[in-house]
C-alpha cells in the first residue's frame, strides 16, 4: 500500500498538516461515493461467495442439517481419509484430471493450428463466413448441444451412426460405452470452443508487423518459410501465456458438459469431481464428504492458478490486470 | 503475395476445402436438428431425416407452443435474463467505476481489488453455497437464480479496463463543473462507455439464458423453472416421474420432432443476439490490429 500516498495536487500541502482525524474526514468527504457504489457489489460478495468459504468447516463435521453448524459432532480429517480410502472417488479424481488434461491438450494445439489455417484464408468473405460459423458453438448451452448430441449419437438411427454405417462401420454406443463416452466428451468439447479459442490467436496474428513479411518476401522466404520464422514466433508469447494458464484447469473436467451427457452406465468412467459432488452432496445429502471433496478441488486449484499465473507472469510478462 | 509455387496452391486448395468443412461441422448438428424438428414424425420416426426437414410440418411446433408448461418454462426464462442482467450490470457497472479510480485517487482499492480477484480464484464449493442460499430466505425463488451470480468479476475487470481507457480530461471537466461521483459515473461514463457496456450485457444476457443449473438445485417445483433448466430436466433427462405427466403426454413429449423444436426454440434467443456479439468480436479483433 505504499502508492497510495495522497498526491500533491489532490491534496495541498495544508490539508497534510491536518491531524488524522480531520485528514480521515477529508479523505471520506471526497471518496464515500466510489464505497457506496462498491457497496452492492461487497455486500453480494461477502454473503454469496465469502459466507460459503467459512461454510467448509463442515468438511471436518459429520453436519446435520437439523442440528446445524453449532450441534453438529466434529471428525477432523475422518471425511478426507475416507475420500482417498473410497475406490470410487479415487475413481472419480482419476477420471477427473484424464478427461481435463485430454481436453486441455487437444485446447492448446487446434485452435492455433487453426488460426495459422485461417490466416492463409486471402478471400474475406470466405474468411469472415468461417469464422461466424466457429464461433457460434460456443454460445450455445451444454443443454441446448446435450439435446442435440444426444440425438445425433443415438445408437438407433442417429445421424452419426447412419453416416458411419454409409462406411460399413458397425453403429457405436458413443454415450452408453465409457471409452467411447470419454472420447465423445473430449471431442465434442474441442468441437464447441476451437473456434473462439482461436480469436485471441487471430488477433496476435493481425498484430504483426507487415513489414517482416514483405522483408522476408524480398530476401526469398516462401509462405511456409514466413509462417514459421514469422507468424509462429509471433504468436509464442500469448501461446505460452494460454499454456500456462491451463494447468489451473487440472481439476476442471466441465460440469455443464459431463452433466448433460452422461447416463448411469457410464458413471465409472465418466463423474467428475464435480458431479460427484452434486450426486453425493447433494441428491445423496452427504454434505459433509461432498464438501471434502469441494475443498480437495478447491485447494489443489487455487494452488495451481496462482503457480500459473506466476509462471504466465514470468515467461510471458501476463497480468490479470 | 509475391511467391508462388505449385506446392503452395496445393496447399491452399486443401486448405481452402478443410476450413470449409470445419466451418460446416459446426453447424451441421443445428441444421440437423432443425430440419428433424420440421419433418413429419413418420420421417423422425423412420430415420430419413438429414439436413432438410421430409414431409415439412409446423406441427410439432404448434404442439410445442401449446404446451402450457413450456410456454410458462420459456417466460421465466426471459424474466429471468431480464432481471438478472438489469442486477448484475448496476452492481458490476457502479463497482467498476470506483475500481477504475487511481490508488492516489482512491485510496483503499487495492483492498477492495484483492477482495474481488480472491473470490475469483477460490470458492466455498457447491455444497456450502447451497447451505448458504437455502438460508438466506431467496431459496426457491427466482432471486436464488439472480442475486449469488451477479457479481461477476471477470466482466468487472473488463469493463474497469474499459473505463480506465476513458480520456483523463472528460472526468477533470465534469469535476471542475462540480460534478460528484455519481453525475461523473451516470451522466459522462455510462453515455461514452455504451460499446463496452452493450457487449457485457450481451455476455450476461447470454450467461443468463444458459444458465441451468442453479435453476435444479435452488428451484423445488418444475413450474417454476427457466427454459434452460426445464430442458435439461424434460428433454435431455427425460425425467419423466418429476414432470408428473400422464401417459399420454409422455408419449408427446418423448416424440422426437416435439423435442427437436423445444431444443431448437431453446436455442433461437442465441441465435438472434449472435449477429450483434459477433460485430462486437470483429471489432476487438480490428482493435487489436491497429495496436502495435
Amino acid at each position: 500500500m505504499a502508492a497510495t500516498e495522497p498526491s500533491p495536487t489532490l491534496h495541498p500541502p495544508t490539508l497534510q498538516r491536518k491531524s488524522s482525524g480531520k485528514k480521515f474526514i477529508s479523505y471520506w468527504r471526497k471518496t464515500w461515493p466510489l464505497h457506496v457504489l462498491l457497496l452492492p457489489a461487497v455486500v453480494i460478495a461477502l454473503i454469496y461467495n465469502y459466507t460459503p468459504m467459512f461454510g467448509i468447516i463442515i468438511a471436518f463435521m459429520d453436519y446435520r442439517p437439523w442440528l446445524g453448524f453449532s450441534g453438529s459432532p466434529w471428525v477432523g480429517w475422518e471425511n478426507f481419509e475416507y475420500l482417498f480410502g473410497y475406490r470410487d472417488a479415487r475413481q472419480v479424481i482419476w477420471n477427473t484430471v484424464l478427461i481435463a488434461s485430454l481436453k486441455i491438450l487437444m485446447q492448446m494445439f487446434v485452435p492455433v493450428i487453426f488460426a495459422l489455417l485461417l490466416n492463409e484464408i486471402r478471400i474475406i468473405w470466405y474468411k469472415r463466413t468461417a469464422q461466424t460459423l466457429v464461433y457460434l458453438p460456443h454460445f450455445l448451452s451444454w443443454v441446448i448441444l446435450g439435446g442435440i448430441f444426444v440425438d445425433i449419437l443415438s445408437i438407433r438411427g442417429g445421424i452419426v451412426n447412419r453416416f458411419l454405417g454409409v462406411f460399413g462401420i458397425e453403429p457405436i454406443f458413443f454415450l452408453a460405452n465409457g471409452d467411447w463416452f470419454r472420447i465423445t466428451v473430449i471431442l465434442s468439447d474441442i468441437w464447441k470452443d476451437f473456434g473462439f479459442s482461436a480469436i485471441i490467436f487471430l488477433a496476435a496474428i493481425a498484430g504483426i508487423n507487415p513489414a517482416l513479411y514483405e522483408a522476408a518476401a524480398i530476401d526469398g522466404a516462401n509462405r511456409w518459410q514466413q509462417v514459421m520464422r514469422i507468424t509462429v514466433p509471433g504468436i509464442m508469447p500469448i501461446f505460452i501465456v494460454v499454456v500456462t494458464l491451463s494447468l489451473g484447469r487440472v481439476l476442471d473436467a466441465g460440469f455443464d458438459q459431463i452433466f448433460n451427457l452422461y447416463n448411469p452406465l457410464v458413471y465409472e468412467k465418466g463423474d467428475i469431481i464435480d458431479t460427484f459432488v452434486y450426486r453425493v452432496g447433494l441428491q445423496g445429502a452427504q454434505f459433509s464428504f461432498a464438501t471434502a471433496v469441494g475443498l480437495f478441488k478447491s485447494v489443489i486449484g487455487f494452488i495451481l492458478i496462482v503457480i500459473s499465473y506466476r509462471m504466465a507472469y514470468k515467461w510471458a510478462g501476463y497480468r490479470i490486470f | 503475395m509475391h511467391y508462388r509455387s505449385t506446392s503452395y496452391t496445393i496447399f491452399q486448395i486443401v486448405n481452402y476445402v478443410l476450413i470449409g468443412v470445419l466451418s460446416l461441422l459446426c453447424i451441421l448438428p443445428l441444421l440437423h436438428i432443425l430440419a428433424v424438428s420440421l419433418s413429419s414424425r413418420e420421417a423422425a420416426t423412420a430415420n430419413i431425416v438429414n439436413f432438410w426437414p421430409v414431409g415439412f410440418t409446423l406441427a410439432a411446433y404448434e404442439q410445442t407452443i401449446g404446451n402450457e408448461n413450456f410456454l410458462r418454462a420459456l417466460m421465466i426464462g426471459f424474466q429471468r435474463t431480464i432481471l438478472g442482467t438489469i442486477v448484475s450490470m448496476s452492481i458490476i457497472t457502479m463497482a467498476a467505476y470506483s475500481l477504475s479510480k487511481s490508488n492516489l485517487r482512491f485510496q483503499g482499492r487495492n483492498i477492495y481489488a484483492w477482495f474481488f480477484i480472491f473470490m475469483m480464484l477460490f470458492s466455498g464449493g457447491l455444497i456450502p453455497t447451497y447451505l448458504v442460499v437455502t438460508k438466506t430466505g431467496i431459496y426457491d425463488t427466482i432471486w436464488a437464480l439472480v442475486i449469488p451470480s451477479a457479481v461477476n468479476v471477470w466482466n468487472m475487470i473488463l469493463m474497469l479496463n474499459f473505463f480506465r481507457n476513458l480520456p483523463g480530461e472528460l472526468e477533470e471537466a465534469a469535476l471542475i463543473d462540480g460534478a460528484g461521483h455519481f453525475t461523473t459515473l451516470f451522466r459522462i461514463y455510462i453515455p461514452v462507455s455504451l460499446p463496452a457496456i452493450a457487449t457485457m450485457t450481451l455476455f450476461t444476457m447470454v450467461f443468463h439464458w444458459n444458465s441451468w443449473f442453479d435453476g435444479i438445485i435452488y428451484l423445488t417445483k418444475l413450474q417454476d423453472y427457466p427454459l434452460a433448466s426445464f430442458l435439461h430436466t424434460v428433454v435431455v433427462k427425460e425425467n419423466f416421474n418429476e414432470v408428473g405427466v400422464d401417459l399420454e403426454n409422455l408419449q408427446q413429449i418423448s416424440n422426437r420432432t416435439v423435442k427437436a423444436s423445444q431444443i431448437f426454440i431453446g436455442a433461437l434467443p442465441i441465435l438472434l443476439v449472435y449477429p450483434f456479439l459477433q460485430r462486437y468480436f470483429v471489432k476487438g479483433i480490428v482493435l487489436g490490429s491497429v495496436k502495435e
